[in-house]
């Protein structure tokens, strides 16, 4: 199962998702409306690296991470 | 070199710290910049979530194009909440060259604000309010947003 971890103020708890890709997740969240106004300003990191494409694979393994627009300093 | 705090910076000793350890590597500049948290909107300070592991690939990668012109990147930021008027953020270059060192703070503290994950929250009647407004979206926002 992939972990998909809600950074900053997303607020919510980590979870296990059994997923092949990114297009997988995104299908899993499309009933969640709460979720998706977080979705549509949120950047995707794998294994915290940032991608840019949903067809990218998914192993088991994984770390996906939610990242909400970024302020520092 | 990297640091995160808990709570407010204490800038004398960071600033003193670095300096002690870069005053003998034959620098001929030091250039920090010192964020202080100011007194507007009614907020009684800001507060900050950070990522670490993609905090430090960001820095990282600035540190190898710091290395490339033989200059050096220190950075402190605070985690937790930073009343106002402390210190919420510290970066400074070295390098043996002014010019080069002015340019690559300037760049670093503006890519710093666009790309480092780290999240802000104004402090207000004790509670920690997003400042949404004004964050900065990241390359490839709303990859998983259902399509229309």
């Amino acid at each position: 199962m992939a972990k998909v971890e809600f950074l900053g103020p997303i607020g919510r708890a980590s979870i296990e998702v059994d997923i092949q890709n990114l297009s997988e997740l995104k299908s899993f969240f499309k009933e969640d409306k709460e979720l998706q106004e977080w979705l549509s300003i949120c950047a995707v990191a794998i294994n915290d690296t940032l991608v840019c494409e949903a067809d990218v694979p998914v192993s088991s393994h994984d770390k996906i991470s939610l990242l909400p627009p970024v302020c520092g300093g | 070199m990297l640091e995160l705090h808990e709570g407010s910076l204490h800038v004398k000793s960071i600033l003193a710290s670095w300096y002690d350890q870069i005053s003998d590597k034959n620098y001929g500049a030091f250039i920090p910049f010192v964020g202080i948290v100011r007194d507007e909107d009614g907020i009684e300070g800001l507060s900050f979530d950070i990522y670490e592991p993609i905090l430090n690939s960001w820095f990282n990668a600035w540190q190898e194009k710091a290395k490339a012109q033989n200059a050096y990147f220190l950075m402190a930021h605070s985690r937790g909440d930073v009343p106002n008027h402390t210190s919420s953020y510290i970066a400074a270059v070295v390098s043996p060259k002014r010019k080069v060192a002015l340019s690559m703070i300037n760049d670093f503290v503006e890519d710093f604000k666009a790309n480092a994950p780290i999240w802000k929250y104004d402090l207000i009647g004790g509670k920690r309010v997003y400042a949404k407004e004004r964050s900065h979206l990241l390359q490839g926002h709303g990859l998983l947003k259902a399509d229309a």
